[in-house]
């Protein structure tokens, strides 16, 4: 059969997401993926640079739906370590609890995603199911469901009243029977067997090259997350482990996340019984001294990264958010080669892709009306000229 | 069937389309309810079929460009037509009164013509989508038309006749053939699933890879028909297994009088579909969706052999005890 580009979005019901493939196929195979990733720039990181830093936290939530505790503290954590802060253990507890939380109800939405993309819709159900347990606990400590408004620069704005700490715990046996059920399940069930094993393989070496994160990574057989080799929050007095496997396929991706499930309960459970006393924040000083910081943080979907410049004042001069969706592009288009057109979203899918969050820059012809891609080394070469410019007057 | 009345009556009314509608409906709706409440949702009130085929039919008509009109609006009735005209020759309160020697073959071949439908819908549109979803279909039919023909042909082999409803009166003298050939019904029941395009053989639209496979260009009317074509196979399928297995409408000894044995007939026949309505829904519930090369190499390998297996084991059991 000859080459066909079947065009995959923006608007497709696989993706919920604005992004569009061209995909290249010959017959049902695979030859070439295109991507075109920015629909949806939103400025965020330029609307940073006029608020003062409480007034970006709010913002940083709002980078993304589903990590927002993550920008939030990613970018609150940067802040207090340039202002030398030292923020209470209570306050690291209560991160720490939420950040988990987070990240159940992150794994339990994705695990329903993939199941939804094989067309199995019950496994897609009970999953969603059983996160609302999760979001219930999120909304009792918080009082959201999603943006959770939690931290501040300084500690956190909302104390753990014993009351909510046990009707926390009381939920947990329940979510740790689904779990259970949960890890039998990818291992015994039948139909997400043929449809994950051998898919999407990555292997170690490609992992480290295309420089991929989080349980992508993981899955490949990387040990690294930033929870274990750059420990913040409480995660240093927590016992855990990292969960990595070494297929490599869509199903050690399911593997990691549901052992990571199992590791995230361990961890709330943990900062749970274990909360210490004290207050919840410290008293944070209106202006930042200039510096520079990368502040690291392991978002559900992979590491993050916030790189903060501060220039003495209460505002950021630069702030720069990487999320670990762009850092884990270049295996999809590495991993989807060759392989069944039918396997493009379980593949695509097994990221955990957020792309909205992703769009940090959009090249704009207004004359033409069009939108473009730039290589590197363009890129490269504006930002010089920009910054000559700008030395020059 | 002398009176003309009555036979007008048989195919327009009861048991006949008018039936058949209302019926195709309430099946559609008791499967997704079904599945719905496995899955742990609500699932929607019984006339939803029935609303969403008013509302669909009300809708805009919309022509992709370039498309025939003439076909494109013709396909989903010709689709329709084949599998109404196919019920007809199914026994449902009592043999059928149009059965004629070699309707076994007659139904088979109609109950194909909505795949054929399907594959022409998608190579009409001019949609890369629905092409694919198109290629997809026929591709699947040749899998799994194979096994599904030789499982419901073999009750046919031991029956010696080619007549559903000879064959209904042939398991009432011995036996269902559920039990003389576990195989065969078993491969009846996957190739129905396939046939209906319910997963795990929703390959040809697939939502999530090809938007609605041929059917993404259908708006309005056609999409309605086109709905209820499924839902009507659904019946015809279910009514074809349950006469060809599980002894149709027909009780092991004579009912007396004839009404009561039509009313029994009847409720043995809403039994069965139910039945074999249930293990339907039930797989898809269980199951998510397969790659069409998977599938090749499932019904290539295991599924066509063991029909091929079940007429052997039919063959045999002709000489040994049937005809011996």
């Amino acid at each position: 059969m000859p080459e066909v580009v079947v065009s995959i979005g923006p608007h497709h019901p696989a993706l919920k997401e604005p992004v569009n493939f061209k995909v290249v196929v010959d017959g049902e195979k695979i030859v070439r993926l295109e991507l075109d990733l920015s629909y949806n720039h939103r400025g965020v990181e330029k609307a940073a640079e006029q608020r003062d830093f409480i007034r970006v936290l709010p913002l940083m939530e709002r980078v993304c739906g589903i990590c927002s505790h993550s920008h939030s503290t990613a970018f609150a954590k940067g802040i207090e370590e340039l202002m030398q802060l030292e923020i209470p253990p209570r306050a690291q507890y209560i991160r720490t609890i939420i950040a988990e939380l987070e990240r159940m109800h992150s794994h339990l939405l994705w695990l329903g995603v993939a199941a939804h993309v094989i067309g199995f819709n019950t496994l897609f159900m009970w999953t969603w199911r059983d996160r609302e347990a999760v979001q219930d606990t999120v909304e009792e400590m918080s009082g959201n469901r999603v943006h959770y408004g939690m931290n501040e620069v300084g500690g956190v704005r909302r104390d753990l009243t014993p009351a909510q700490v046990t009707a926390a715990l009381e939920r947990l046996p329940n979510l740790e029977e689904r779990i259970k059920k949960y890890v039998d399940m990818v291992s015994s069930e039948e139909t997400m067997l043929i449809r994950f094993r051998g898919v999407g393989k990555l292997s170690k070496e490609e992992a480290l090259k295309y420089g991929t994160v989080g349980p992508t990574a993981r899955a490949s057989g990387v040990d690294y997350d930033t929870r274990k080799d750059d420990p913040y929050l409480a995660y240093a007095d927590v016992p855990w482990n990292v969960v990595t496997d070494t297929n490599g396929d869509v199903y050690g991706r399911t593997r990691v996340r549901i052992g990571e499930l199992w590791e995230s309960l361990k961890i709330v459970r943990y900062c749970l019984e274990n909360l210490p006393e004290g207050s919840i924040r410290v008293t944070a000083p209106r202006n930042a001294p200039t510096g520079e910081i990368l502040s690291r943080y392991e978002a559900p979907r992979g590491e993050l990264a916030h790189f903060i410049r501060t220039n003495g004042t209460d505002k950021v001069e630069r702030v720069d958010i990487r999320t670990p969706t762009l850092a884990n592009w270049t295996s999809v288009a590495i991993c989807l080669v060759n392989q069944n057109l039918a396997d493009l979203p379980v593949i695509v899918a097994a990221i955990d892709p957020c792309l909205s969050c992703t769009s940090r820059i959009t090249l704009l012809d207004k004359q033409a009306k069009k939108t473009g891609v730039m290589s590197l080394d363009e890129l490269i070469w504006r930002n010089r000229s920009r910054d000559q410019e700008q030395v020059r007057p | 069937m002398t009176d003309p009345v009555s036979g007008l009556i048989y195919i327009l009314i009861f048991p006949g389309f008018l039936f058949l509608f209302l019926y195709a409906l309430f099946l559609a709706f008791l499967d997704r309810k079904i599945a719905a409440r496995m899955q742990q949702r609500v699932g929607p009130p019984f006339f939803q079929p029935f609303a969403d085929f008013i509302k669909m039919l009300g809708k805009e008509v919309i022509d992709p460009a370039g498309v025939d009109r003439v076909i494109f609006d013709a396909a989903p009735l010709v689709a329709l037509a084949a599998v109404m005209t196919a019920y007809l020759y199914i026994p449902i309160v009592g043999n059928s009164p149009l059965a004629f020697q070699g309707d076994l073959v007659v139904v088979l071949y109609l109950m194909s013509l909505p795949t054929i439908v399907l594959f022409l819908l998608g190579w009409l549109s001019r949609n890369i989508f629905s092409a694919i979803g198109g290629i997809r279909s026929v591709t699947q039919l040749f899998i799994y038309e194979v096994p599904f023909f030789l499982a419901l042909l073999t009750p046919a082999l031991m029956a010696g006749t080619w007549s559903i409803s000879e064959i209904v009166i042939w398991q009432q003298k011995n036996m269902w053939f559920v039990f003389l050939q576990p195989i065969g019904f078993i491969i009846a029941l996957i190739g129905l699933q396939a046939k209906l395009e319910r997963t795990p053989f929703d390959i040809p639209e697939a939502e999530t890879e090809i938007v609605a496979g041929p059917w993404t260009e259908l708006t309005g009317r056609r999409l309605a028909i086109m709905d209820l074509t499924v839902d009507v196979s659904f019946v015809v399928g279910s009514a074809l297994v349950a006469a060809v297995f599980l002894g149709g409408p027909l009780m092991p000894w004579a009912v007396t009088p004839g009404w009561l044995a039509v009313v029994v007939g009847f409720f043995l026949f809403l039994a069965k579909t139910l039945a074999v309505l249930l293990i339907l829904s039930s797989i898809k519930v269980a199951t998510g969706r397969i790659r069409i090369d998977q599938l090749n190499d499932i019904g290539w390998k295991y599924i066509a052999g063991a029909s091929i297996v079940q007429v052997g084991i039919v063959l045999v059991m002709n000489y040994l005890w049937v005809y011996a």
